[in-house]
């Protein structure tokens, strides 16, 4: 069944949103759209405006930066993740592409929904924080690992 | 036009009146012999006159007939059958019988004619009406409310039409009767006969006083009735304004105090009526009464026998109707003097055009191939004020001449001279070596194309609005449609031209292509030069079509459906539609589509309306569906009750909120907590329609509540086959449904062959779909299906259902295909985007220079954009109203001119 007492279900096997009451998830989930992908198809490409941020419900996808060599996979993307956030929050163009490598189901959450959570509750920026922190300490991580390879 | 009316009717119905007038006088004999036999049938055989003598006979149709003296003397007598006492009764009644049956068909015959007369008359007057208004100098235009002219050609001559026939034969005829009348009484008793004429002399000194304020009246009423004709029209033209002013109750007070004058006038106008024919009725009825008693007492005297004092009754009778009548007469004819003084006042405007310039032309007019020379013209607006001061130039064949400076400053003008939309008040503008004022309309019209931003489309399709300059003479194609004999005869006894508007008046000449065919190809080429193609296309995809008239677009729109079935049931496609299938239920639907599985012909029946619906509301009890749509309306209202009741009302989650506006929450909640029971029993009806319309609105992939079991939806596709089943004995014109078999009028062409709905959550699913729709039309080869059904597109009164950028496009492409050769655009695509502008103008340039067998035309282009006047071969600089520069663009910008400086 395609019903939200699923996607309530992952939703909430997001850390992002496992301290978020489950009545707003349910709020959440009804008020996302749920949008089919056919593999290859990409969910949103690098450059684009960020409106919204996915949650993959089922299926996997690669994130794709362009770079000068042509197009690099930079990480892929599982069951239960979320995506997207960054243009969202930071009002930038997206960083990346994410393109769909299997047949692909996500919830699509819209900017003002996912900020309006946020402001309600306090304890979902902390958690955001720590995502993109961990991200940075990875990235940076990589960074150095690069920098010192190519010196 | 003749003031007139009764000089206007007699030029016109001379011989008809004198024929009628002949048959009038005919009828006059048998009306006094209807009116004598009661007297002979009640002296001779009923009292016994001549039947003194048992066995006496009578000679019944005796007649004798003389010639004067002078013409010899001759006379004639026919003695008649002689017949007893009964028989002649018999015969007598049975003369009277025939006097009768003659006179109603007199008077049969006399109406007919009369009335064919008047209908003559009316369309010859409406025609002339027209006519004239066609020739009105623009500038009358103005001054002039559209619904008050047509008021004037539709209501207020309308009297007229019933007066005409009645305007010489009536007083004849009826004069005549009353004259008959008078003289039989007159006859009969000469007292009683000077009574009678006494109390119409009465009546008819008096009655015209009395009448003089009812015809001042009258016209009040007529000039009042027209002014809210005009009024109610300026509301419905500038409505828009009126809602975005507030203004709605200003109007109305307006309008209200309109009627209130016209009631007012019309009040008292029926006071006087109904006042004077009180005072006529008295009269008429006074002279019975003075019949009873000076009759009376001859008739006892012995002076007068009782026969004859009946006889003098029974003609009495007969004579106030013919007066009376006669009074109603007169009061309609100066009803309809005073109308047709009023309407033909207003169709006599100072300086309309010679009828001569529009005559329809014999021979194909000649090209304007000499220059156009513009010679020290002046021009003002009608306040007095100066457009365009002593301009002079010289338009050449061919020549591309653009017109830069402020908006208003003389070169608009000056466009609109060009066309003899607005004459210079000094100065002359000469074609063929002739000037403007005086060439043919045929010549201007045909050899001149001009392009406003602001078109006039009529209300008919979009090919006939791109045609209509080519509409110049019936049976261009040699196929003028017979007219049957009688039509022909009647328009030219109304001095009408014959009615042909159905015969193909396309000139197809003008247009440089030899029949339909080869215009049609000619016209989607102009329709790509200005770049309506693909709106065109657009517009046919979303048009209903009329199958009556492309019954064989049906086949290949069912054809294109299946091929569609076929290539979206494919699995790499992601099943983009969920197809109309009967037997199953759509889950893209709502459950109140899914029940009435079609589109409604009667908005009662539009899905949103469903619960609403009395069939459907009585088919859910029959089939106890409202119960369990009930429970899964309350289930709905549950979810949404906790989801979305203790939101702050400003939160953008509510704008997700579809089934209910977010103020109707509280009263869900209070629904649900009065009735915990929830029970369907036990709620009342306001609980029962609130829920029901919450789960007849409900779409699983959308909402995503699980509420839809399969067992569900087979009971809600029983009562869909309940439905396929009842309504159409129900209401026949309730639904079109989906079937797979056949084309569904109340469904756009494109929904036709989707024929489904596309499947939620898909993404980029409309996109994807729009793909694959082109590669199906694409391959079907029903491109040009679908852009012959946007050439029937029906624009809408003024053009309104098209953007006015399209309406501009068509506006030039209607100038385009009749291949002028003098093209005058006057900021003609200012609603289109710069970039688009300058793209279709260069096309047309390129156009204008002609090659082969395209003639060059030239050009007069008032720019919106001055930097586009470099692709021209002359520029004109206009300022404030005088013409400052002219010359090719690089001569200007290679000196210091203002032409460099707007550039730059």
């Amino acid at each position: 069944m395609n019903s939200i007492q699923d996607e309530v279900a992952t939703l909430r096997r997001i850390p992002l949103f496992a301290n978020v009451d489950p009545a707003k998830l349910k709020l959440l989930a009804f008020t996302s759209q749920r949008i089919a992908f056919d593999a290859n198809q990409d969910l949103f490409k690098q450059g684009d405006d960020g409106e919204d941020a996915f949650v993959i419900i089922d299926g996997e996808a690669d994130v794709i930066v362009n770079g000068e060599s042509g197009e690099i996979v930079v990480t892929s993307l599982k069951k239960n993740a979320l995506v997207g956030e960054i243009g969202i929050l930071c009002d930038t163009p997206r960083t990346a592409t994410v393109r769909a490598t299997t047949k692909l189901i996500a919830l699509r959450i819209m900017k003002d929904q996912l900020l309006n959570m946020i402001r309600e509750f306090p304890d979902l920026s902390i958690e955001m924080m720590r995502v993109l922190a961990t991200r940075l300490t990875d990235t940076t991580a990589e960074l150095t690992e690069a920098r010192s390879k190519q010196n | 036009m003749e003031t007139n009316l009764f000089r206007y009717i007699w030029r016109h119905t001379r011989k008809e009146q004198l024929w009628i007038l002949a048959v009038v006088l005919l009828s006059m004999p048998v009306y006094f012999l209807s009116l004598d036999l009661p007297k002979r049938i009640v002296n001779s055989p009923i009292q016994g006159d001549g039947f003194v003598t048992p066995g006496a006979t009578q000679p019944f149709l005796k007649f004798s007939l003389a010639l004067p003296e002078v013409l010899g003397g001759i006379s004639y007598t026919f003695p008649g059958f002689d017949l007893e006492r009964l028989p002649y009764l018999v015969a007598l009644s049975l003369a009277f019988l025939a006097l009768v049956c003659v006179n109603g068909l007199f008077k049969f015959y006399i109406n007919t004619y009369k009335g064919r007369l008047g209908e003559r008359m009316l369309r010859r007057l409406r025609y002339e009406l027209v006519d004239r208004l066609l020739r009105f100098p623009y500038g009358h235009f103005r001054r002039v409310r559209a619904p008050e002219i047509a008021t004037m050609v539709k209501d207020e001559v309308e009297p007229l039409g019933g007066f005409i026939g009645d305007a010489y034969v009536s007083p004849v005829f009826l004069g005549g009767q009353a004259l008959t009348a008078m003289g039989f009484i007159l006859l009969q008793s000469y007292a009683l006969g000077m009574i009678a004429g006494g109390i119409v002399l009465v009546q008819a000194v008096l009655i015209p006083k009395l009448r003089r304020r009812l015809l001042e009246l009258g016209r009040e009423r007529q000039l009042t009735a027209r002014d809210l004709a005009g009024r109610v029209g300026e509301i419905v033209d500038s409505i828009a304004d009126v809602r975005t002013n507030d203004t709605s109750n200003y109007e109305r007070a307006g309008i209200s105090s309109r009627l209130s004058r016209i009631f007012f006038i019309r009040y008292e106008f029926y006071q006087r009526k109904f006042f004077v024919k009180f005072l006529n009725n008295f009269l008429a009825q006074v002279t019975p009464f003075l019949f009873y008693l000076v009759g009376g007492y001859f008739a006892i005297r012995g002076s007068l026998d009782i026969g004859q004092l009946v006889a003098v009754i029974a003609a009495y009778k007969d004579l106030p109707s013919p007066i009376k009548e006669l009074i109603d007469w007169d009061q309609r004819r100066l009803d309809v003097e005073i109308k047709y003084t009023q309407v033909v006042e207003q169709f006599a405007p100072e300086g309309m055009m010679d009828s001569a310039l529009q005559a329809p032309g014999t021979k194909p007019v000649g090209r304007i191939d000499g220059p156009v020379e513009v010679e020290s013209v002046t021009m003002m607006d009608d306040t007095g004020g100066k457009l365009v001061e002593d301009a002079s130039f010289v338009l050449s064949p061919g020549e591309h001449v653009a017109t830069v400076g402020e908006p208003n400053s003389g070169a608009e003008a000056i466009a609109e001279a060009l066309i003899r939309l607005h004459p210079p008040t000094s100065g002359r503008i000469r074609i063929n070596n002739t000037d403007l004022s005086e060439v043919s309309e045929a010549l201007t019209g045909q050899r001149i194309a001009y392009v406003s931003g602001e078109p006039t489309l009529q209300n008919v399709t979009l090919t006939d609005c791109v045609l209509y300059g080519l509409k110049r003479a019936p049976g261009q194609n040699g196929n003028t449609p017979e007219l049957p004999a009688i039509e022909i005869l009647e328009a030219r006894a109304s001095g009408n031209p014959l009615p042909i508007i159905d015969a193909d008046w396309i000139d197809y000449d003008a247009a440089g292509v030899s029949g339909p065919t080869e215009l049609k190809v000619k016209l989607q080429d102009i329709l790509r030069l200005v770049e309506l193609d693909s709106d065109v296309f657009d517009l046919g995809l979303r048009s209903r079509l009329d199958l009556e008239r492309h019954a064989d677009w049906s086949e290949k729109i069912l054809e294109a459906r299946v091929a569609m079935r076929k290539r979206i049931d494919s699995p790499d496609l992601g099943h983009l539609i969920e197809a109309f299938n009967p037997e199953t239920y759509n889950d893209q639907m709502t459950v109140a589509g899914n029940l009435i599985f079609g589109r409604a012909r009667n908005p009662a029946y539009e899905s949103q309306q469903a619960p609403e619906n009395s069939f459907v509301r009585s088919l859910l009890r029959d089939t106890k569906l409202d119960e369990r749509l009930f429970a899964m309306g309350r289930r709905i209202a549950e979810t949404m009750v906790e989801l979305f009741a203790d939101l702050e009302p400003s939160n953008p989650f509510l704008e997700q909120l579809t089934f209910m506006t977010p103020d109707e929450l509280p009263t869900y909640r209070g629904r649900l907590a009065r009735d915990a029971s929830q029970s369907f029993d036990t709620a009342n009806d306001d609980e029962k329609a609130a829920f029901l319309r919450l789960a007849l609105t409900y779409i699983e992939p959308q909402h995503r509540l699980n509420l839809l079991d399969n067992d569900f939806r087979q009971a809600l596709l029983d009562a869909r086959k309940t439905v396929f089943e009842t309504l159409p004995d129900h209401d026949p014109d309730a639904v079109w449904f989906y079937n797979p078999e056949t084309y569904n009028p109340g469904a756009t062409l494109q929904d036709n062959i989707l024929f489904g709905r596309l499947t939620y959550g898909v993404a980029d699913g409309p996109e994807k779909l729009r793909i694959v729709f082109r590669e199906l039309l694409n391959e079907l080869d029903m491109n040009s299906l679908v852009f012959d059904a946007g050439l029937e597109f029906t624009v809408g009164t003024g053009g309104r259902r098209l953007t006015g950028s399209q309406r501009q496009k068509v506006g030039l492409a209607r100038a385009l295909i009749k291949r002028p050769d003098i093209l005058v655009v006057n900021r003609g695509l200012s609603a289109l985007s710069a970039r688009s502008q300058t793209k279709i103008m260069k096309r047309v340039l390129k156009e204008g220079t002609g090659d082969g067998d395209r003639a060059s035309f030239a050009t007069y282009w008032v720019l919106m954009n001055t930097k586009n006047a470099i692709v021209f071969d002359r520029v004109l600089v206009f300022e404030s109203g005088r013409l400052v520069e002219d010359g090719t663009p690089q001569d200007l910008l290679n000196r210091t001119s203002r032409f460099a400086n707007l550039i730059s």
